[in-house]
């Protein structure tokens, strides 16, 4: 049977399909094959994935749409290096889901904000950001301050991450492994059976909100900003190195 | 619209349908496309094709092509410390090397960083050409990672950033200082006396600090303040001196002046507000709230060495 114009014409099912089958050869072709290229993630030292405090700050950055202003990933272009640091490498938002690039930038781009500032600059630019730069016109989060921060789902959206491949522990081989992996230090931040109290350790050890004693959602998102482009050590690496990954 | 009459090229056959009929006589014509446009259309046919072997194209197995495109850049080798030139397959990243390494050659950039360099902090500042170097290119760093802080001029904010435009100085004006400030970070602690002494006594010690720095006359209470502030009990003097004019190695300010950098005491109208600023600080002490971050990783060499000389021109000084 040969297939006509007209039949494909006719029928608008089978037009579809073919739409379909058509327009998914671009992405099939420039995606999938990275999959399985050996090349596509640097090979660097010191990325892991987020703590739970900073999974919680994550889902809140997202939540308050910050994305729609602010991008995470500094471009290899002159401008953007002498700007905001080292360009973003594909390893550093490994266990991103879904990863924070973009191209929308009203606000600066914060793939390494972290370190750039103290919590405390934070936690005022947050509440009023034209208290510490005239000029900005990013909205108020006040309420990050007082709103205390539900943590009561954190095991399971570590679960569900594990599900697309995040390294989370849930039993003891997978534990070992990532002790093995990351050190001990950051196996035990990934082990799901304690992620609770791992979160609550680190927002009372740290009180990145500087309120003591309770654990707001300024305390997740500051912590989640501070940790952002921090984890690769530059210095350990030749520049050409990088650039021999695309 | 309505008008279905058909021109004489059409009704002649010279142009044609495509041969498909809708509801009877609902034809369509083809019309084939210019010329110049299917040549440019074929044109770049052809250019994808030579794409393929000049840049990194198809993925091949677990590697993909990577082109017979080639840049050159130079750059400093972390190991040997040597300038090397390198050759590497196209792509975006090698060409940023390139760029970067083409910025810092750029003769005039290269000739005046190498003379600030190897400059004198001293040497820099008489010579009005390097001064020049130094204000553009710190302006710029000074925007981008100080400002949000200390404010685009150095003006700071009371309370949490100090101001930098002032040749007063917390932690030290000389250019050795500002350097250490920088590359390191600095915080200001000072303890909270709340509970260390009793309410009367911040109150007194709050008084003998207005003394110190003229807002208020002399008092039985500021004297009574003093001997607290020099003495053991709140031993004060440890870290902002005997003669109140700052510890630069504790970081701690110059109490005698009228420039405040925590206690927002030049907005209080009334000596009582004033008072009661500086009582509450004192109560409550710094801690983790005054942190400056270090830029050493951050920022490189040069840049910090140029921004302390910036920074240091900022505060006026000699
Ligand atoms: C309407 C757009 C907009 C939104 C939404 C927005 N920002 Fe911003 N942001 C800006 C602009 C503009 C600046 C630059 C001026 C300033 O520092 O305030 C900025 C600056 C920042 C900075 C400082 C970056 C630097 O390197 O100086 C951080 C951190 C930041 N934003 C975080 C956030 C977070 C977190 C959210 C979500 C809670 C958010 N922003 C939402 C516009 C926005
Ligand atoms: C997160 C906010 C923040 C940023 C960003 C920041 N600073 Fe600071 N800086 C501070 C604070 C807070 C202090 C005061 C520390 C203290 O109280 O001892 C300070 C102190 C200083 C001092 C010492 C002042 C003195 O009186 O001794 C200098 C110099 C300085 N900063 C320069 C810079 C430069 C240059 C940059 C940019 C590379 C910068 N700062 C970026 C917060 C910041
Ligand atoms: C451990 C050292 C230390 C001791 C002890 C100490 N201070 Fe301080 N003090 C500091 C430092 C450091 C700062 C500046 C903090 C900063 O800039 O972050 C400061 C700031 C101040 C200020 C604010 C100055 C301004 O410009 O706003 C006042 C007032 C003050 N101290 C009074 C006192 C009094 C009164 C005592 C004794 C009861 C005392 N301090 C004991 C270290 C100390």
């Amino acid at each position: 049977m040969t297939m006509r114009h007209e039949q494909v014409e006719t029928n608008s099912a089978l037009m579809l399909l073919l739409i379909l089958a058509v327009i998914s050869v671009g992405g099939l072709v420039e995606i999938v094959p990275l999959f399985s290229i050996n090349e596509t993630i640097e090979k660097v030292e010191g990325v892991r994935p987020n703590t739970p405090l900073e999974i919680r700050g994550r889902d809140i950055y997202i939540r308050e749409g910050c994305y729609l202003c602010h991008s995470q990933m500094i471009r290899p272009f002159r401008d953007e290096w002498l700007r905001y640091g080292h360009y973003s490498l594909a390893a550093e938002s490994q266990y991103d889901h879904p990863f924070q690039w973009g191209s929308k930038r009203t606000g600066p781009d914060l793939a390494r904000v972290g370190g750039k500032y103290s919590n405390q600059w934070h936690v005022q630019h947050m509440k009023a950001p034209r208290s510490v730069v005239p000029q900005s016109i990013m909205p108020n989060y006040p309420w990050l301050l007082t709103n205390d921060l539900d943590y009561s789902d954190v095991a399971d959206r570590m679960r569900a991450l594990r599900v697309t491949g995040v390294p989370y522990s849930l039993t003891q081989q997978e534990y070992d492994a990532n002790v093995k992996r990351f050190g001990p230090t950051v196996a035990d931040q990934l082990d799901i059976s304690k992620a609770e109290d791992n979160l609550l350790k680190e927002a009372r050890d740290k009180n990145f909100d500087g309120i003591p004693g309770r654990v707001t959602e300024m305390d997740a998102l500051v912590a989640y900003l501070q940790s952002l482009g921090t984890m690769v050590d530059f210095t350990k690496y030749d520049e050409g190195y990088f650039a021999t990954f695309r | 619209m309505s008008d279905n009459k058909l021109n004489a090229a059409q009704q002649s056959g010279a142009v044609q349908t495509t041969g498909h009929a809708w509801d009877g006589d609902l034809q369509e014509y083809n019309n084939p496309l210019p010329r110049w446009w299917l040549w440019c259309f074929y044109g770049t046919v052809v250019f994808s094709v030579l794409y393929w072997f000049i840049y990194p194209s198809w993925p091949v197995g677990q590697t993909w092509l990577k082109g017979f495109g080639k840049v050159d850049y130079t750059i400093v080798d972390k190991k040997t410390n040597k300038v090397e030139e390198r050759e590497q397959r196209w792509n975006t990243r090698a060409l940023l090397l390139a760029d970067l390494g083409e910025a810092a050659n750029n003769e005039q950039r290269k000739a005046m960083l190498s003379k600030v360099r190897a400059a004198s902090h001293d040497q820099i500042v008489k010579d009005p050409k390097m001064m020049e170097f130094v204000r553009s290119v710190g302006k710029g760093l000074f925007g981008d990672n100080c400002a949000a802080c200390h404010g685009r001029g150095g003006q700071g904010v009371v309370g949490m950033y100090p101001n930098l435009s002032d040749d007063d100085w917390l932690w030290g004006g000389s250019m050795d200082k500002i350097h250490e400030t920088l590359v390191q970070g600095r915080k200001g602690f000072m303890p909270a006396f709340e509970g260390v002494l009793k309410p009367e006594q911040l109150d007194d010690v709050a008084e003998y600090a207005l003394v110190l720095s003229n807002e208020a006359k002399p008092s039985e209470a500021s004297e009574r303040g003093k001997e607290i502030f020099q003495g053991q009990i709140g031993g004060c003097y440890y870290c902002h001196g005997a003669d109140a004019k700052g510890v630069p190695s504790q970081g701690a300010a110059n109490l005698t002046d009228k420039i405040w950098t925590i206690a927002n005491v030049p907005a209080q109208k009334t000596l009582q507000d004033k008072k009661a600023v500086l009582k509450t600080l004192i109560a409550n002490g710094v801690n983790n709230t005054r942190i400056m971050p270090a830029w050493k990783g951050r920022l490189n060499d040069d840049d910090i060495k140029l921004l302390a000389v910036y920074v240091q021109q900022l505060g006026g000084a000699k």
